[in-house]
C-alpha cells in the first residue's frame, strides 16, 4: 500500500514566533515556516493505516526550496518514509487551482501510484479548503489518471487492503454534527478533519507505532537522502499552466490582521439546485481546460 | 455450541497472544521482564503512567544485597552509572526527645549482607530500564508499552488466561505478572490480596529538596561518589508510629516519613503537617540552613510483608511480584521493597522457565513460591522470629511494664550503662527482625535514649549562614494547596467512588489523605455537615482530581478504589 500525504508551509502563527508589521501585515521573513498544522493530522492518518497495514508513506508538496524543512518536519515529527518537493520558479505563486495540477502530475509520477492520497483540512494561512478536493477533480479530468474517490471531513479511516476499499467516518456539520459511515473503492483521495483521532487498540499496533516513530526520528536526521525534488521539467509541465501564469485567481487586496472586516460578496449557491450548479460547472469547466 | 457461544470462541481466537505479559514497569516488572526476555520468552510489558516511572515514589535506597539470587545490576548492567543517584555509604539514626538528640552510627546493619546501596529518584530510575526492556523484549516480538492500564483478568470457564485494559483489546497470555504495585488491582481481582485492614500497610511520603552537589558533599562532609543517610525517630512525630529519612542524591535530597497507617489514621494525623514537622525541626537545620526549595511532593502506601507477604502469591497463571505480594520488608528502619521486587521479578521468570522447558508451564506458580523459600525470601520478608515474638511484644500489658521499666530511673542506670550496647542492638539484623510493631519500639524507645544518653541539638550560628536572608526562624515548606497546584494533572474520569460517605465509615480519609486535611477545601477529601430533617449530619465529599494515587482511602475510607486509566492523572517528575 502507498500513501502520499500533501502538506505545504504555513507562517506559525504562535504566539511569539509570528511577527507583522506597523499595519498588521504579516512579515514572512521574520516568521518561521512550519509545516500547516492540519497535515500533521492527515500524516497520523496515513501512520495508522502503516502501522496496522504495512506499506509506504509519503509526504509530498510543493513549494520553494525551504520547504524541505516543512517536509523534515513531518518525517519528524509524526512520520514518513521518503519526502517529495516539487519546486521551481515556475511554479511559484500558484493558486489552489495551478497547485493542483502540479500535485496531481507529481502524484502521478510515483511509482507506484499511490493507493490513498491523503490532505490535511485546510491551511492555516490560505484557509481555503480547495486543493485536496481540487487535485482529485485533476485526476477526474485526466483519463490517464485512475478515478479517485473523495472522502471529506474524516475522523476514522480504516483502509481494508485485501478487499481494496476503505471505509470512513465522517463528521458532517449541519445543525447537528452527524458521523456518517461511508465506503469506497481504492484508490481513493481522504481529507481528514481537525477532529480525526488515530487508534490502535491492538499491542502489537502500539509496539508497530513505537518502532516507526522511533525509525521516523532517527531518519529526519539525514532526511536529504530520503528526499526527492521535481522540477516542472522533471514532471513534464507547460510553465504556462502552473505557478502565477496558470493561476486564474485574483487577490484584490489583503485585509490586515486582526482588524479583518469581511465585506466580500457571495453568491449563495444551493447544491440541490441542479440549474445553478450547471452555472457553477459552467464557469469552472473554462478553467479545468486551462484557459 | 450456541450463535452467542460460537461467536464468543471466535472472538478469543482472535485475542493477541503473548508468551508473557508483564503488569507494570516499577524494579519488579522491569526485572522480571529482563528475565523473560534473556530466556527467549516472548513478553509484553504494559505500564500505565505516561512513562515508566511517573507513578512511582520511593525514598530511595537500593539495595543489592550479598545473599539474593537477583541485583538490580546484575539484569541491568549499566545500572548504577546511568540510572541511580549516589552510593550511599554512611548511615545513622538520630533518637529525638524534644531538642535532645542522641546519634547512632548503623554502619554495621546498613552493610550486613550488602554488596552496594545507592539512592534513586524513581522517574529517571524507572525510565531508564524501561528502554533497556523495551529493547531487550522487543526482540523477543514483545516490547514495553506506557498509558495502557490493565482493569483486570481475562477470564475462560473460570481460569485466568490474560488481561483487559483501558485502552487495548484483551490479551491471552501463558503467563501473567503482576508487578503493578501496591494496591494491585491484579492482586485483588484474583482474591489474592485485600486493602481491608490499616494495620497491613505503611504509608511514605516524601518531599525532594533541590540543592546542588557541591553543597551536598560540603554539607554532608561526603564525597562526589559518596553519600548519606539519616534516620529520625522519637517524639517528633504526635506519637505516631513510624519515622523520618532523609537520603542525599545527586543534586538534591529526599526527605520524607514512613508511618503505620493504623496508627497515623487512630491519631487522626495529618500527613503533610509530619512531614513539615520533620523538614523544619532544628535537627534538619544543620543540612538545609534555612535554603528550601522543594521540587516535588508525592505519597505512596508501602505493604508491610510481615503482616501481608503472601505465601503462595499466583494463582493459575498469575504470578505476584514486588509490592503486589506485599514482598516489602521494613528491617527496624531499614526499607528493602526494591530489592525484593527485583528477586521476586527474576524467580518468577526463573520459574516460568523452567515449567515450560519440563512441558507444563501451568507449573509456574508452584516452582515460584519454592524459589521465594528457598532462596530465603520469605524468611526476610516474613521472619520466623517476629512471628514468635509478636504474639508478646505487641501485647499491651508488655508494652506497659516496658514502658515502666525503661521510664523508671533503674531503667535510665540500665540504658546508661548500656550505651554501647543500645547502639549494638540497632545494628542487630536479627534484633531489627523482632521489633514489635509498637509505640513502645518507634517512639518510647527511642525519645527515652534521647532523653538519657542524647546532647542538647547544636543550633546554627546564623554569622556563617551562607545566605543572610530571612532564614532564622528555619526553612519553610510549601503549603499544601502549592504542593497540590503543582501536581494537578488531568484524571480522566473519577477513578474512585465514595461508597459510604458517612463521617464514621469514610472520615479518617480526611486527614490520612496526604492531599486533604481537616478545614481545608481544596483536597480530595473534604469533612461537611448537612442538615437532614433538622438533624446535622457529618460527613465526607471527594474530588479526585487532586489525587496524586497513595493508595491510602483505598484501606481507610469505604470506596471503590480503581487506578485512573492510562496516562492519565498524577505525573511524578521525580518520585
Ligand atoms: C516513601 C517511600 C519510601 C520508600 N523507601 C524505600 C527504600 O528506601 N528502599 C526500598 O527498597 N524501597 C522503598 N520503598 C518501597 C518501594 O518503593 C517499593 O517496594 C517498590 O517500588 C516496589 O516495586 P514494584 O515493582 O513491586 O512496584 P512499583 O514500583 O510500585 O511499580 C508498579 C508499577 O506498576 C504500574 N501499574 C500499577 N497498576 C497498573 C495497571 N493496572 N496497569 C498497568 N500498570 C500498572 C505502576 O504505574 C508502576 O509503574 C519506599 C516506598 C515509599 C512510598
Ligand atoms: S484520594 Fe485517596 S488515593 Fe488519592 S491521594 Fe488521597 S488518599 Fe491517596
Amino acid at each position: 500500500m502507498h500513501t502520499v500525504v500533501l502538506t505545504k508551509g504555513v507562517p506559525d502563527f504562535r504566539e511569539g514566533k509570528v511577527a507583522f508589521d506597523e499595519d498588521g501585515h504579516l512579515e514572512r521573513g521574520k516568521t518561521p515556516t512550519v509545516m500547516n498544522p492540519n497535515d500533521k493530522i492527515a500524516l497520523r492518518a496515513a501512520l495508522q493505516e502503516k502501522v496496522r497495514h504495512g506499506g509506504t508513506v509519503s509526504l509530498l508538496s510543493m513549494g520553494p526550496p525551504g520547504y524541505e524543512e516543512v517536509l523534515q518536519e513531518g518525517m519528524r515529527e509524526v512520520y514518513a518514509d521518503d519526502l517529495y518537493l516539487l519546486s521551481d520558479r515556475e511554479m511559484a505563486a500558484a493558486d489552489t487551482w495551478a497547485t493542483s495540477i502540479t500535485i496531481t502530475t507529481g502524484l502521478s509520477k510515483l511509482d507506484p501510484e499511490p493507493d490513498l492520497v491523503v490532505a490535511g483540512f485546510k491551511t492555516a494561512d490560505g484557509e481555503t479548503g480547495h486543493t485536496g478536493p481540487q487535485t482529485t477533480w485533476c485526476h477526474h479530468m485526466n483519463d490517464a489518471l485512475p478515478d479517485r474517490s473523495l472522502v471529506t471531513h474524516v475522523v476514522a479511516l480504516d483502509v481494508d487492503p485485501e478487499a481494496d476499499t476503505l471505509r470512513a467516518k465522517r463528521l458532517v456539520e449541519g445543525d447537528v454534527a452527524e458521523i456518517e459511515t461511508v465506503e469506497t473503492d481504492l484508490p481513493a483521495f481522504v481529507v481528514t478533519d481537525p477532529e480525526f483521532d488515530p487508534s490502535y487498540h491492538k499491542a502489537a499496533h502500539r509496539l508497530r507505532y513505537k518502532d516507526l516513530r522511533e525509525e521516523t526520528t532517527e531518519r529526519a536526521e539525514s532526511y536529504e537522502e530520503h528526499l526527492t525534488t521535481w522540477n516542472h521539467e522533471d514532471l513534464n509541465l507547460d510553465p504556462d499552466f502552473i505557478g502565477l501564469d496558470g493561476s486564474p485567481t485574483i487577490v484584490s487586496g489583503v485585509d490586515p490582521i486582526p482588524q479583518a472586516p469581511s465585506e466580500r460578496e457571495a453568491t449563495v449557491v444551493s447544491p440541490d439546485d441542479a440549474d445553478e450548479m450547471e452555472a457553477v460547472v459552467d464557469e469552472l469547466a473554462a478553467f479545468a481546460g486551462g484557459d | 455450541m450456541t450463535d452467542a457461544d460460537a461467536a464468543g470462541a471466535a472472538e478469543t481466537a482472535d485475542h493477541e497472544h503473548y508468551e508473557a505479559v508483564v503488569v507494570g514497569a516499577g524494579p519488579g516488572g522491569a526485572a522480571a521482564a529482563a528475565a523473560l526476555a534473556r530466556q527467549d520468552v516472548e513478553t509484553l510489558v504494559l505500564e500505565r503512567g505516561v512513562d515508566a516511572g511517573s507513578k512511582n515514589v520511593s525514598g530511595g535506597l537500593i539495595y543489592a544485597e550479598e545473599s539474593a539470587p537477583y541485583t538490580i545490576d546484575g539484569l541491568f548492567p549499566d545500572f548504577r552509572e546511568a540510572a541511580s543517584e549516589r552510593p550511599v555509604d554512611e548511615y545513622y539514626i538520630h533518637n529525638v526527645a524534644g531538642d535532645r538528640v542522641k546519634t547512632f552510627d548503623l554502619d554495621r546493619v546498613h552493610h550486613h549482607d550488602t554488596d552496594w546501596c545507592d539512592s534513586v529518584l524513581r522517574r529517571r530510575m524507572d525510565s531508564w530500564l524501561a528502554e533497556r526492556v523495551h529493547e531487550l523484549t522487543r526482540e523477543t516480538g514483545g516490547g514495553l508499552l506506557t498509558e495502557v492500564r490493565v482493569n483486570g483478568l481475562l477470564r475462560e470457564n473460570g481460569e485466568i488466561v490474560g488481561v483487559t485494559c483501558d485502552e487495548i483489546d484483551p490479551i491471552r497470555a501463558d503467563l501473567i505478572v503482576a508487578a503493578d504495585g501496591v494496591n494491585s488491582e491484579l492482586a485483588r481481582d484474583a482474591g489474592l490480596m485485600d486493602w481491608d485492614d490499616p494495620d497491613d500497610w505503611f504509608q511514605g511520603v516524601k518531599a525532594v529538596v533541590d540543592m546542588d552537589p557541591d553543597v551536598v558533599n560540603d554539607r554532608f562532609d561526603v564525597d562526589p561518589d559518596g553519600g548519606a543517610a539519616h534516620l529520625f525517630s522519637g517524639d517528633l512525630f504526635e506519637g505516631v508510629r513510624g519515622g523520618g529519612f532523609l537520603y542525599t542524591n545527586e543534586d538534591s535530597l529526599s526527605i520524607g516519613t514512613v508511618f503505620h497507617l493504623d496508627s497515623l489514621t487512630a491519631e487522626r494525623a495529618e500527613p503533610h503537617e509530619l512531614l513539615d514537622g520533620l523538614l523544619t525541626h532544628p535537627l534538619l537545620d544543620r543540612w538545609l540552613q534555612g535554603e528550601y526549595e522543594e521540587r516535588e511532593y508525592s505519597a505512596k502506601l508501602v505493604p508491610d510483608s510481615k503482616k501481608v507477604a503472601h505465601p503462595s502469591p499466583h494463582r493459575g497463571r498469575l504470578l505476584l511480584v514486588g509490592d503486589a505480594a506485599g514482598q516489602m520488608q521494613a528491617q527496624g528502619p531499614i526499607i528493602k521493597g526494591m530489592n525484593h521486587a527485583v528477586t521476586a521479578g527474576g524467580l518468577a521468570a526463573e520459574a516460568f522457565v523452567e515449567a515450560r522447558t519440563r512441558g507444563d508451564a501451568s507449573k509456574a506458580g508452584e516452582l515460584y513460591e519454592r524459589k521465594l523459600r528457598e532462596e530465603g525470601v520469605m524468611e526476610k520478608l516474613r521472619p520466623r522470629r517476629y512471628r514468635a515474638s509478636r504474639a508478646v511484644s505487641e501485647n499491651d500489658a508488655v508494652n506497659r511494664l516496658g514502658s515502666a521499666l525503661i521510664d523508671s530511673p533503674l531503667g535510665a542506670a540500665g540504658l546508661r550503662a548500656a550505651e554501647g550496647l543500645a547502639e549494638r542492638a540497632f545494628n542487630s539484623p536479627l534484633l531489627l527482625g523482632m521489633v514489635p510493631d509498637t509505640r513502645f519500639s518507634y517512639v518510647t524507645v527511642p525519645s527515652r535514649i534521647a532523653e538519657v544518653l542524647g546532647e542538647p541539638i547544636e543550633e546554627r550560628s546564623y554569622a556563617d549562614s551562607s545566605d543572610d536572608a530571612d532564614d532564622e526562624d528555619g526553612v519553610r515548606p510549601p503549603d499544601l494547596a502549592d504542593r497540590i497546584g503543582d501536581l494537578t494533572y488531568d484524571v480522566g474520569d473519577p477513578h474512585i467512588e465514595l461508597l459510604d460517605e458517612s463521617y464514621e465509615a469514610s472520615g479518617a480519609a480526611v486527614t490520612a489523605c496526604p492531599v486533604s486535611a481537616e478545614a481545608f477545601g481544596g483536597g480530595c477529601y473534604r469533612d461537611e455537615r448537612i442538615q437532614t430533617n433538622g438533624e446535622e449530619k457529618r460527613v465526607v465529599s471527594l474530588d479526585t482530581q487532586p489525587c496524586i494515587e497513595c493508595g491510602t482511602c483505598a484501606v481507610v475510607a469505604d470506596t471503590e478504589w480503581e487506578h485512573p486509566s492510562g496516562g492519565k492523572g498524577v505525573e511524578f517528575k521525580e518520585g
